[in-house]
């Protein structure tokens, strides 16, 4: 039963995730209880008091205040017990001890970007130590987005125009996804991340500021690949030339692009940097047929990382 | 009375009382307004349900089944709005408690019969504004219409939401004339005592939609005012508040909830006792349980924004209120099984319904306590695991309650029988295909998968193929009910006054029932469920 069950649960990969799922287990119980006595008797009765001629004698009861008082009185204090042990475990939930390591959270249009104290921004990628509380602070550019990691049993709407709290404790190394939660549009579904629980060193490495925590591919090209995971390319453009929010990367390197006022330009190293730093909010900077929605992604993206985009488009090309 | 009505059996009934299109557009009388409104749902139905199915096809596998993501955005809030604003609340109240209310208390007609034609009209101008924008840009925001995405996206929301603040007008009048015609048209001795719990149960709908309907037409209406004239109420880059929006919007749609789920207790209340040939177990435990929770709804709204950045204060005190909802709906289901016991339960089709219903209402009751639990509905908001509960309340609810009255009155309003055995199938099939589709969407809400996602990771793929199925086996279920059931209509068996025998004013005139329901006044004299054997 235990086992069972765990599997329909996402793994248990924070600290309050367990006492989450206690309780979870414990209204799962009274459920089963409740629904076996009211569908079992609603049989019973069925087969007991089925017609077997019409007119047969029927009984006349319509009261019994012994078993109304018991209907009214054991919900009513079950309930109360179920309320009082979730606001508990809920107070956990949102209580961040003082100690907590803050990192800023931004939604926007189709993605999620993680700001540290070092600095430093990461893309659609949150790192994190394990066994060290983290309070995340976030809000949204756009519209209201959700953050919601299932391994960890936390969510948290992030509603542009205010800061929203939520804050966890890993537990071991290890991935996890992030969804957004909260409807939001067109890439919605795609609006996904990655936690990256990482080893006290890595963190520190990571702090510091030197070395990636995640090890670079040898060739120019995969990294790109990696990128256009990473920094949430993939929610708008595909690389299988089916037109997204964006257009597809497929085939467009070398390309005589037509922008919406008419004009064309050509796609090379220069027209692809000034597309990630600076996508079109000019009708002569805005690909044709394509709403002015990319965000920037100046400063969050490094000079070598660029060339390995770079690289990685112009493989595409057909 | 005072013309010299025709003997009993005579063949001037509603139906035949006058002919042509005109004296039906233009009709004044209940049962055919009903029937108006009855035709108008239905359809609507029909469309909400060819949206599910695209739902529920294009999530068959991770990625592009044959919509983009736009469609499928599209596909599920047309879904969503048509059923809650065009099918779910108006379904029971407007169509069945039309046809049946009037007769129920033993009236002529309703209070205001030129108000209820205007109703039906104000209702169906809604719908087709509404509708109307398929062929427009459409719609995305999803039923809930949430700020600021609703400010911002290119669709046709504005015309969206000005059909559901008509189709809302109309509902504030229909409820006005019900509440009017219960107090005012009751026949003699039909004390409020002796009235049948269907009555009651519409009677706090009507309640509650003349105190909440006004909210969110107000909200509707400050959300097109800020689309056309950019003035900041819930947008933050106009200096709004999202959150404001979701009060305002849940202030409404939580008791809403219960506009939908009350007529359907309603339709259960008659069903079980007039099948078990017993006298409903505590008449006003189950009346006060309407009462209370009529009340309940309006403190609850809370509950849909546990993480939505309102206050722990405020999580604390709608998590314990939303608790008591569970009281007196616990009391209601208890009452309805005790009304079982010792009786002489005869299975037909509204019988086989209302058990379905208690069955699929108790599933989301249950799961509506997860919910309630404020660190429980943390992980589960927001997830497949609400999608499924509220449809194991609401349509689970609504439909199977539905179902059970159409069957049970078909032959009131129509003269004619519906054939049991065909009925029994599609019943089965609708009940199976409810629970495939919609249980192992409890699980994938469990494992994270959140709604109306148009792709979702690799390992939800089977749950999702199951609940697919499922919607297919509804559908065909559905299908299969189309077509016995106009069968019915025009070929049918001809129905004796009071087939199932049983006690409330509805069954003491003719079936068909003449154009002013009854020939003479009926009296009352004792209670809606003392069946004499
Ligand atoms: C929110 C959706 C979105 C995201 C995320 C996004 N883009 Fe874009 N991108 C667009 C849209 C829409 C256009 C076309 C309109 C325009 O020119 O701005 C575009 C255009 C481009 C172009 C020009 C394509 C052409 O056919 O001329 C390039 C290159 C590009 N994006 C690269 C990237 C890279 C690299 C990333 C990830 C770091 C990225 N985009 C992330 C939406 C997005
Ligand atoms: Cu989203
Ligand atoms: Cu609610």
């Amino acid at each position: 039963m235990e086992t069972a069950f765990a599997q329909m649960l996402p793994p248990v990969a924070s600290d309050v995730a367990g006492n989450w799922d206690t309780l979870f287990l414990f209204l799962v119980g009274v459920s089963v209880v409740f629904f076996v006595i009211v569908v079992g008797s609603m049989l019973w009765f069925l087969i007991k008091y089925r017609e077997k001629e019409p007119g047969q004698k029927v009984g006349n009861i319509v009261h019994n205040d012994k078993l109304e008082f018991l209907w009214i009185t054991i919900p009513t204090i079950l309930v109360m017990i179920i309320f009082a042990w979730g606001w508990i475990v809920y107070k956990r939930m949102v209580d961040a001890p003082e100690s907590a390591y803050d990192i800023k959270v931004i939604g926007k249009q189709w993605l999620w970007q993680f700001q540290y104290d070092n600095g430093k921004t990461t893309i659609g990628e949150l790192i994190v130590p394990e066994k060290i509380p983290v309070r995340l602070i976030m809000t949204s550019d756009d519209v209201i987005h959700s953050f919601f990691l299932p391994d960890f049993r936390i969510k948290n709407d992030v509603v542009p125009g205010m800061y929203t709290k939520v804050w966890f404790q890993a537990n071991e190394q290890g991935e996890h996804t992030i969804f957004c939660a909260e409807y939001c549009g067109n890439a919605h579904s795609k609006m996904m991340g990655t936690v990256k629980v990482v080893s006290l060193s890595e963190w520190e490495t990571f702090q510091k500021g030197k070395g990636a925590p995640k090890e670079r591919p040898a060739s120019l090209v995969e990294w790109g690949q990696q990128l256009y995971t990473d920094k949430g390319c993939f929610a708008c453009h595909s690389v299988d030339g089916v037109k997204g929010i964006g257009p597809s990367f497929k085939g467009i390197w070398g390309k005589q692009e037509e922008m919406s006022d008419g004009s064309h330009i050509l796609v090379d190293e220069n027209y692809v940097r000034e597309s990630i730093e600076y996508p079109g909010t000019t009708k002569d900077k805005l690909v044709k047929g394509f709403p002015p929605v990319m965000p920037t992604f100046k400063g969050l993206i490094a000079e070598e990382e660029l060339n390995a985009l770079i690289a990685f488009i112009k493989n595409l090309k057909e | 009375m005072s013309h010299d009505a025709p003997a009993h059996g005579s063949h001037d009934n509603y139906l035949t009382h006058k002919r042509g299109l005109w004296s039906w557009l233009y009709t004044l009388d209940h049962k055919r307004i009903g029937l108006l409104y009855l035709f108008t749902i239905l359809s609507a139905f029909l469309v909400g349900g060819i949206a599910a199915l695209m739902v529920r096809t294009e999530l068959w596998k991770p990625g592009k089944v044959f919509l983009d993501p736009d469609g499928f955005n599209q596909a599920f809030t047309y879904h969503g709005s048509i059923m809650v604003f065009m099918v779910i609340l108006p379904l029971i109240p407007s169509a069945l408690g039309n046809l049946i209310l009037p007769m129920q208390v033993g009236a002529k007609d309703v209070a205001f019969p030129k108000l209820n034609l205007l109703s039906y009209y104000v209702f169906l101008f809604g719908v087709i504004l509404a509708v109307a924008t398929l062929f427009t840009s459409g719609i995305d925001t999803g039923w809930t219409f949430y700020a600021p995405y609703s400010i911002r996206t290119s669709t046709a929301t504005i015309m969206v939401v000005t059909g559901a603040f008509f189709m809302g007008f109309a509902a504030i009048l229909t409820a006005l004339n019900f509440i009017t015609t219960v107090h005012k048209l009751r026949a003699p001795g039909l004390t409020f005592g002796r009235l049948p719990l269907f009555v009651w149960c519409i009677y706090a709908t009507n309640i509650i939609q003349m105190l909440a309907t006004p909210v969110i037409a107000l909200t509707l209406m400050l959300l097109v005012f800020e689309r056309l004239m950019g003035i900041g109420i819930f947008d933050a880059k106009l200096g709004g508040d999202p959150v404001l929006f979701q009060h305002f919007f849940w202030f409404y749609s939580h008791p809403a909830v219960y506009i939908m789920i009350l007529p359907a207790m309603g339709i259960i209340n008659e069903v079980i006792p007039v099948f078990s040939r017993k006298n409903v177990f505590s008449y006003w435990g189950m009346a006060g349980a309407v009462f209370g929770i009529a009340v309940v709804s309006f403190i609850v709204w809370g509950h849909h924004m546990f993480v939505s950045g309102q206050s722990e204060t405020a999580n604390f005190v709608f998590s314990l209120l939303t608790m008591f909802v569970a009281v007196p709906t616990g009391i209601k289901i208890f009452n309805w099984v005790a009304t079982m016991y010792q009786g002489s339960i005869r299975l037909t089709t509204p019988m086989l319904y209302a058990m379905a219903f208690i069955f699929v209402f108790l599933v989301g009751g249950l799961t509506g306590v997860f919910l309630a639990t404020v660190s429980i509905n943390v992980h589960l908001t927001d997830t497949y695991f609400v999608v499924a509960h509220f449809h194991y309340t609401m349509v689970g609810g609504a439909i199977m309650a539905f179902m059970a009255g159409l069957h049970y009155w078909f032959p009131k309003f129509s003269g004619r029988m519906y054939a049991e055995f065909p009925a029994k199938i599609s019943w089965f099939l609708i009940f199976l295909g409810f629970n495939v589709t919609f249980f192992p969407q409890f699980i994938l809400g469990m494992q994270g998968m959140p709604r109306r996602y148009y792709s979702y990771p690799e390992r939800f793929t089977n749950l999702n193929q199951i609940s697919t199925v499922g919607s297919y086996l509804i559908a065909l279920g559905f299908v299969l009910a189309l077509f016995y059931l106009i069968y019915g209509l025009l070929w049918g068996k001809k129905a004796p006054d009071n087939p199932w025998g049983a006690e409330t004013l509805e069954w003491k005139t003719s079936s068909p029932p003449p154009h002013e329901n009854f020939i003479r006044e009926p009296v009352v004299t004792h209670g809606p469920y003392e069946y004499q054997i």
